[in-house]
């Protein structure tokens, strides 16, 4: 039985009637991450994790009927048993577990297994289906220890304020940007942030994250306080006029894709940092595994590769064609554009 | 190993030229000789030959890394380079890197690898990598396929290894000449502080001139000045001294291996002599356009096909030495007289290459404008005037020399692309320019200067509100702006869209007064064109 299959609205799940991560209006919504590819706002009820409702609420301008679920509580919609588990990708993400007549299949959303002291880390769940992301499902992308790559940024950071430089390092304002603050040490300098940035930092220290002290860039009146400071700024920041309040300043972009000198000379930043929100080659191999799925689904990313390899190792492997991008090459998830979060209040 | 990795990817990461000087320099502040005298054979364009098959390292990669062949290709696909696809799928094993020297990687580790049996170089290599980390395995790849190059100008490096060693850049550009081992004397020669070879190969500061920006007549009577053509090409210093040559462009490069018709011809030039002239194309007694020259600029060497087709000769203009003696001080015109003699004591064939610029003859100012109405079709770009008593100066300075250069062809065309500068600077400063065909845009020429820094923060705005598209630094924008755009000469091509090609294109004024389309047309300047050429 495919319990879950792709539709022109998204993921349906056809006994209970709703969707996972529609990309279109629905009736029910099942969502499992805030990041602006998997929540779409225009439908009626959505059900989210406890651990990201102010960032799902953030997103979704606070429309609709918003439901929440902790990790591991169970949900009944229309007779299918429906729970969120942490998925490891960015705070509040979830894999969700659909179970109807002893049926269970597991929708990842994005995830990874790499350690991230800003949300719970992954959680495999024993499923006959797994659906699974494949963004970096190549061998080529195998991710840096976040202790080695921090203490890279770190010594990068310092190098700068002994030049009497600004730090700008260009990453998604939800998640990463907040893993970032959190796993740099803090003292060596100050951190600001872009609006984007700032909005969801907000966001993470009301859901109980604690995270160094930060300033919004725009509340800066004297450009001198940014020299040796670190700015964390979304990567549609990049070249734009914003920047040129900094004065001198040594550029970063963090994600996956710097692994690959070429996209590194093409991002023409001064450091290509390997950062990922996402399973890398290794991790794809372990979660898959230890789902102890008998088949395996696999959508945006790689697809092709990981199906032909799973294969090749035994797995009933298949592709699943969605919408959701993923870290896309040069996919800029333009949350900047969002009104604040008026809604909310 | 590491800190040369560690140099590679400073390198690597900045494209500022201070940040990359900095780099080299901080590198050879601590090298061993040993790995100093690599890392500049390195870094100045040199390699080895492939030392081992790409086909070998690729299939011991695989299975390393237990990946099978497909995939193997299709991570090859997404990378783009085969030593860095390598150094990503192996698995890790020394996130510490080599501390072992860049010279024993180079002599012990890489060099023996060529007289070994396959299966011991398939050894040889597995225990590199095991002892090796990502950025490193990348370059030592690189190195046994024979593809190792470093994105530095070999001024950079001279400039580096001038800050460290507190040698003149000349001397340490000169000694870097030629063929040389990359060893521990080699580079114990190079900083050498004693400087007998350095007073040999110096040249002579050049002096150079204004434009001329007010009328002819006030420079006084026409028969105390001298005219000759003011030619298009590389200005240059041509050294004869303690039986070497050397030859030197006005950016102070050393460029004696570039141009070997020259240095050949400088063997028959009486030692103790300075020359002062232009590097031109130069085929059947008459000038090639400059693009021609350009094709020998580029090259480290030079083949004979080129060498056929684009010789070149020294133009001689002045003479600074003779017999050893510093003639800068004397006039113009015994300094003339000396530089004729000298070249026609030449043999045949050295006369061909050293050749002096001739003087033009005009009785009034009347006379010689009338004659400099002839430049375009001379392929030169107007008169130089010298003051015939003038000694030969050091730098820009007014008064004895003069520029005076023939108004530029004008063309108005409308801006189609612009291109960011700098990331700094993030503002939009080269422009693509288009003129109209049949009813539509072709592009026909980039122009980057010539714009107000307040005019270029206005098309900066306009740039920003009528994108059309991007692509990567480069935005298509809105056809509304014309510029006057203003260029030395106009060739065919077969290269450019519009079948020409421009030679110092630059922006003489914003044309806000017109609309688009009062740009000129490609006919126009095809028509330009016949009557150049």
């Amino acid at each position: 039985m495919r319990l879950i299959k792709p539709t022109e609205r998204g993921l349906y799940v056809e006994p209970g009637d709703f969707y996972i991560d529609p990309w279109l209006p629905v009736e029910r919504a099942v969502l499992t991450h805030a990041h602006a590819d998997h929540t779409y706002r225009g439908s009626k009820n959505y059900l989210v994790s406890k651990e990201g409702e102010r960032l799902f609420r953030t997103r979704l301008w606070n429309e609709g009927n918003i439901e929440t679920a902790s990790y591991g509580e169970t949900k009944k919609l229309n007779g299918v048993k429906v729970s969120l588990h942490p998925a490891g990708h960015v705070l509040g993400s979830a894999q969700v577990r659909v179970e109807y007549k002893g049926e269970v299949w597991v929708a990842s959303g994005d995830y990874k297994l790499t350690y991230d002291p800003t949300c719970a880390a992954f959680e495999p769940v024993k499923c006959h289906a797994f659906i699974t992301e494949a963004t970096f499902g190549l061998p080529i992308y195998r991710w840096t220890k976040p202790e080695i790559l921090f203490e890279e940024v770190n010594e990068w950071w310092r190098g700068n304020v002994e030049k009497g430089k600004a730090t700008v390092i260009f990453a998604y304002s939800l998640g990463k940007a907040q893993r970032i603050m959190k796993s740099v040490d803090a003292s060596i300098g100050k951190i600001f942030t872009h609006g984007a940035v700032e909005r969801l930092t907000r966001d993470y220290r009301e859901m109980g994250v604690e995270l160094p002290p930060t300033r919004y860039v725009g509340e800066v009146e004297n450009r001198k306080d940014f020299a040796g400071s670190l700015i964390i700024a979304p990567p549609s920041a990049q070249d734009t006029p914003w920047t040129r309040r900094f004065g001198a300043h040594s550029t970063g972009f963090a994600s996956g894709w710097m692994r690959i000198r070429g996209a590194r000379r093409r991002r023409a930043v001064d450091r290509g940092i390997i950062l990922s929100d996402h399973a890398d080659w290794d991790e794809l191999l372990t979660a898959i595994n230890a789902t102890e799925a008998e088949q395996i689904w696999v959508t945006h990313g790689s697809i092709e590769t990981v199906v032909k390899y799973l294969k090749s190792i035994g797995k009933e492997a298949r592709p699943l064609e969605t919408k959701f991008v993923g870290d896309a090459p040069e996919a800029e998830i333009s949350d900047e554009k969002e009104p604040d979060n008026h809604n909310l209040q | 190993m590491k800190n040369f990795s560690d140099l590679y990817l400073a390198l690597d990461q900045t494209n500022k030229t201070n940040e990359k000087v900095e780099a080299i320099v901080k590198y050879f502040q601590t090298a061993d000789a040993a790995d100093a005298a690599w890392a500049i054979y390195f870094l100045s364009g040199r390699k080895p030959r492939q030392i081992i098959k790409t086909a070998k390292l690729r299939e011991w990669a695989a299975e390393i890394s237990e990946v099978p062949d497909w995939l193997f290709e299709v991570s090859y696909d997404a990378v783009g380079d085969l030593a860095e696809t390598i150094a990503l799928l192996l698995p890790d094993t020394n996130a510490e890197g080599s501390n072992l020297p860049l010279a024993f990687w180079v002599e012990n580790r890489t060099m023996p690898l060529r007289e070994m049996t396959e299966d011991d170089q398939r050894e040889a290599v597995v225990q590199a990598w095991n002892e090796l980390d990502a950025n490193e395995r990348f370059i030592w790849n690189k190195l046994v396929t024979g593809s190792f190059r470093v994105g530095v100008s070999q001024s950079l490096v001279v400039r580096a290894l001038a800050q460290v060693s507190g040698i003149e850049k000349e001397i340490i550009a000169h000694r870097l000449m030629g063929t040389w081992s990359p060893n521990t004397d080699f580079y114990l020669n190079l900083l050498e502080a004693s400087a007998e070879d350095a007073d040999l190969s110096r040249p002579f500061p050049f002096h150079l001139a204004h434009q001329l920006d007010f009328p002819l007549e006030e420079l006084g009577e026409i028969s105390d000045w001298q005219a000759e053509w003011k030619w298009d090409g590389i200005r240059a210093q041509l050294i004869r001294r303690g039986g070497e040559s050397f030859l030197w462009s006005r950016g102070e490069d050393l460029v004696s291996e570039r141009f070997p018709e020259i240095t050949e011809a400088s063997f028959s030039l009486p030692d103790g002599t300075v020359l002062d002239g232009e590097i031109l194309p130069w085929k059947d007694s008459k000038v090639l356009p400059f693009a021609q020259l350009q094709r020998r600029i580029g090259r480290k060497t030079i083949g004979k096909k080129l060498l056929e087709e684009v010789p070149v000769v020294l133009l001689c203009y002045d003479l600074l030495e003779l017999g050893g003696e510093d003639f800068r001080q004397k006039e113009l015109q015994i300094r003339r007289a000396e530089l004729i003699k000298i070249l026609e004591k030449l043999p045949g064939e050295a006369q061909k290459t050293l050749q002096f610029s001739p003087v033009v003859k005009a009785a009034s100012w009347e006379e010689l404008t009338k004659i400099r109405d002839e430049s375009r079709s001379r392929k030169v770009e107007g008169f130089m005037l010298k003051r015939l008593a003038s000694p030969f100066r050091v730098g820009r300075p007014r008064g004895d020399w003069w520029k005076w250069k023939i108004e530029p062809l004008t063309v108005d065309a409308v801006m189609i692309y612009a291109r960011g500068t700098g990331k700094r600077a993030s503002l939009y400063t080269d422009y693509t320019f288009a003129v109209w065909n049949n009813g539509e845009l072709v592009p026909f020429a980039k122009a980057y200067s010539g714009l107000t820094d307040k005019e270029i923060r206005r098309v900066d705005r306009f740039v920003r509100d009528n994108t059309i598209e991007t692509f990567g630094p480069v935005r298509s924008v809105k056809a509304k702006l014309v510029f006057e755009l203003g260029f030395e000469g106009i060739q065919k091509s077969s290269r450019h869209k519009s079948g020409v090609a421009v030679r110092f294109p630059r922006i003489l004024r914003w044309r806000d007064d017109k609309k688009i389309e009062d740009a000129d047309t490609l006919d126009a300047i095809h028509r330009m064109l016949e009557a150049e050429n």
